[in-house]
């Protein structure tokens, strides 16, 4: 066609004609919204202030409010020892701050878990809700010791997230299998952990997480308030009380009660502790005599006489069903998985 | 076939992304000068091979968990960094702790023209409230050696007098000390101390100072500003300054008198505001308040892991005390602005 007939044809792709051709055409609600997601994620790429394209060398500052020197975080429990040790609780921490110091240190994070005999049955879950919040962000190393390798669940992990499998020998007695971490987290920290992660966190495996388990728990040794024993008077802990155990107490002495299931921290301060317990617990056994509470017993001695330098508040160790949910729990992060005593330790 | 979109869309949304990100950057605050470490905070190591210590039966009471030690005032950072107030802390369980590292203080203190008449005031109260009990070494840094005092000093204690020049303005006197910290901690500190405690000397102990404030790097609250918003606080505000912190940035008002930590982290925290004084000197710009203005700069990316109350540094001009403060540790004594500062 001549360029006088195409021009005036293109004029006739009037107004009317367009929004004819626009009612029809599917691309402009497409592009509408297009145009929605675009502001949706223009404000959001600027509010949550990551750094702009392009090699601009540009940062903006992080944000968050400001620390009020008069106003505690909590107002209802202690959030340091006396010994200056923070004591981990919601409200007390922002993970951004720390998540942030942590990244840049780039740390990697092993979680130790024993799934012997029949608790191989809780490791699925146990690592399912680890994926979606224990330390998510950051490296982490799942090491998990069993007898029965061929029964360890495939969960799919985050990306810098790894497992390994460790075989150990199984123990007739609940309570030797119980016993006997110390003796193989104090072996593989020599051996494997101090080459492969900064920072240990040991587990028992029969829980679940249920919220924000992150960095904030990480320091040179750490241990939990048991959940049962954050109220009580030092006299009612279930401490070891015969003299003639290494893990004894004297009732005038300790600080808290704190919980086998859960603690850690860097790897060498982790094996001191583990060492320290699987020798102490040997020596029990030469004299005839098992702490009443079994590697808690001897954790707890540990504890009293090297401080842990964190604590963290019973939201890292909770039994819901034994419990319920007191108002000075703001979260509860990491719960017992209901169980058969019985069933379980049995054969 | 009709084009399916008008272009008046196209130029519509064309503007809409250009005003998005046209916006983000106008808004963008500061340029992160080259050689400033990546990222906002950095966390601050604990010293390798510092052990969790063995500790032997002690009897004191129980701390109880839904029992705040302070009600009146925060006693934990965002990054859980302690906040020493009286009555956070059991000062038998620290001595033993620290006793049983068998760790010594340096205390640095720069006594130069006419702030050699602080001294001995300084030194005597600090022999009867400074680390008592444990290894103490004063370094006391002056132009003019053969006036420093003599003080009598406790078992386990020394002074060692350091040489250094003077600068005629009283403001690069002051800035200085950055520099002459970190080379002193480089040549000398680190084969001789564990932990440094950098002082403004004008100042008196009145009450306890320990082991309670000891760890990789702590900054002390300014009293003036310890409860103010911080758009109040008197940061640098001009970004030609590498001291620059953005209206909504800030963590607290830390006071240049009374900083420290592990040699090792005071050197580095000394080595950056010096050298970011001189980044800002050759650009012919000075901190509003000198190295105050860059140890809050640098504290804003390197979080200390302790901080101390204003108990631990109070000032002389301020009239009343706020009830929070149960005890004044360390405060600054009367002067003559005008006579001390000039010949």
């Amino acid at each position: 066609m001549t360029l006088p007939e195409h021009r005036a044809r293109r004029e006739a792709a009037s107004p009317q004609d367009a929004r004819k051709a626009g009612k029809r055409c599917p691309l402009q609600p497409l592009l509408l919204g297009l145009l929605l997601l675009l502001v949706f994620f223009g404000y959001g790429f600027l509010s949550s202030r990551r750094p702009m394209p392009g090699g601009l060398g540009v940062r903006p500052g992080m944000l968050y409010p400001q620390p009020k020197a008069l106003t505690p975080s909590r107002s209802d429990v202690l959030v340091l020892t006396p010994w200056l040790a923070p004591i981990v609780w919601e409200g007390t921490f922002s993970p951004e701050i720390l998540d942030e110091q942590f990244r840049l240190q780039n740390v990697t994070v092993g979680l130790t878990v024993f799934a012997v005999k029949k608790y191989v049955a809780f490791l699925r879950l146990f690592l399912e809700t680890a994926e979606q919040h224990f330390m998510v962000g950051h490296r982490v190393t799942y090491y998990v010791f069993t007898d029965r390798p061929a029964d360890v669940p495939h969960v799919p992990l985050r990306e810098g997230r790894r497992l390994a499998v460790l075989a150990v020998r199984s123990h007739a007695r609940w309570q030797d299998v119980s016993m006997q971490r110390m003796e193989v987290i104090s072996r593989f920290s020599e051996q494997r952990f101090r080459r492969e992660v900064d920072y240990l966190v040991c587990a028992d495996v029969d829980m679940k997480f249920r919220d924000h388990v992150g960095v904030e728990i990480l320091s040179p040794l750490f241990g939990t308030l048991h959940p049962g024993f954050y109220r009580a008077d030092r006299r009612a802990f279930a401490y070891e009380r015969r003299p003639r155990s290494q893990a004894y107490i004297p009732p005038d002495e300790g600080d808290f009660y704190y919980m086998g299931a859960l603690f850690g921290g860097s790897v060498a301060e982790v094996q001191r502790l583990a060492s320290a317990c699987h020798q102490a617990t040997v020596l029990d056994k030469a004299n005839g005599i098992e702490a009443v509470w079994h590697d808690e017993s001897h954790l707890n001695r540990y504890l009293l006489y090297h401080k842990p330098t964190k604590v963290l508040s019973p939201e890292y160790l909770w039994d819901q069903r034994l419990l319920g949910w007191p108002s000075v729990m703001k979260k509860l992060r990491f719960v017992a998985v209901p169980k058969n005593h019985e069933e379980m330790r049995s054969p | 076939k009709p084009k399916c979109y008008p272009l008046h869309s196209v130029v519509l949304l064309t503007i809409l992304i250009l005003a998005f990100f046209g916006y983000g950057f106008l808004s963008s605050r500061h340029l992160m000068p080259a050689g400033v470490r990546a990222g906002h905070s950095v966390a601050v190591r604990d010293p390798d091979g510092w052990q969790v210590v063995t500790l032997s039966r002690m009897l004191y009471p129980q701390p109880m968990v839904l029992t705040p030690s302070r009600s009146d005032a925060l006693t934990v950072t965002p990054w859980l960094a302690p906040i020493i107030w009286e009555g956070t802390f059991n000062i038998d369980l620290l001595n033993e702790q620290f006793w049983l590292q068998n760790l010594t203080v340096g205390l640095t203190v720069f006594a130069v023209k006419k702030y050699m008449v602080f001294l001995k005031a300084f030194l005597e109260t600090a022999e009867q409230h400074f680390m008592v009990g444990h290894h103490v070494t004063y370094y006391v840094f002056t132009d003019r050696p053969a006036d420093v005092p003599h003080v009598l000093l406790k078992e386990g204690r020394q002074l060692v007098v350091l040489s250094v020049r003077s600068y005629a303005r009283w403001q690069d006197v002051s800035m200085h000390r950055m520099e002459m910290i970190s080379n002193f901690s480089e040549q000398r500190f680190r084969h001789e101390v564990d932990y440094l405690v950098c002082s403004d000397v004008d100042m008196k102990f009145w009450d306890h100072v320990g082991v309670e404030i000891l760890s990789p790097l702590f900054g002390t609250l300014h009293p003036a500003f310890y409860t103010a918003n911080r758009k109040a606080f008197t940061y640098e505000r001009r970004r030609r300054s590498q001291a620059y912190i953005p209206w909504d940035e800030g963590d607290f008002y830390y006071i240049g008198a009374f900083f420290g930590g592990s040699v090792a982290e005071v050197q580095q925290l000394t080595s950056a505001c010096h050298q970011a004084m001189m980044v800002d000197k050759a650009k012919g710009i000075e901190a509003v308040w000198h190295d105050e203005s860059h140890l809050n700069k640098y504290l804003l990316h390197h979080k200390p892991t302790k901080v101390l109350s204003p108990e631990y540094l109070w000032g002389d001009w301020l009239l009343d005390w706020h009830p929070v403060l149960k005890k004044l540790r360390f405060v600054t004594v009367p002067k003559n602005r005008q006579k001390i500062r000039n010949p």
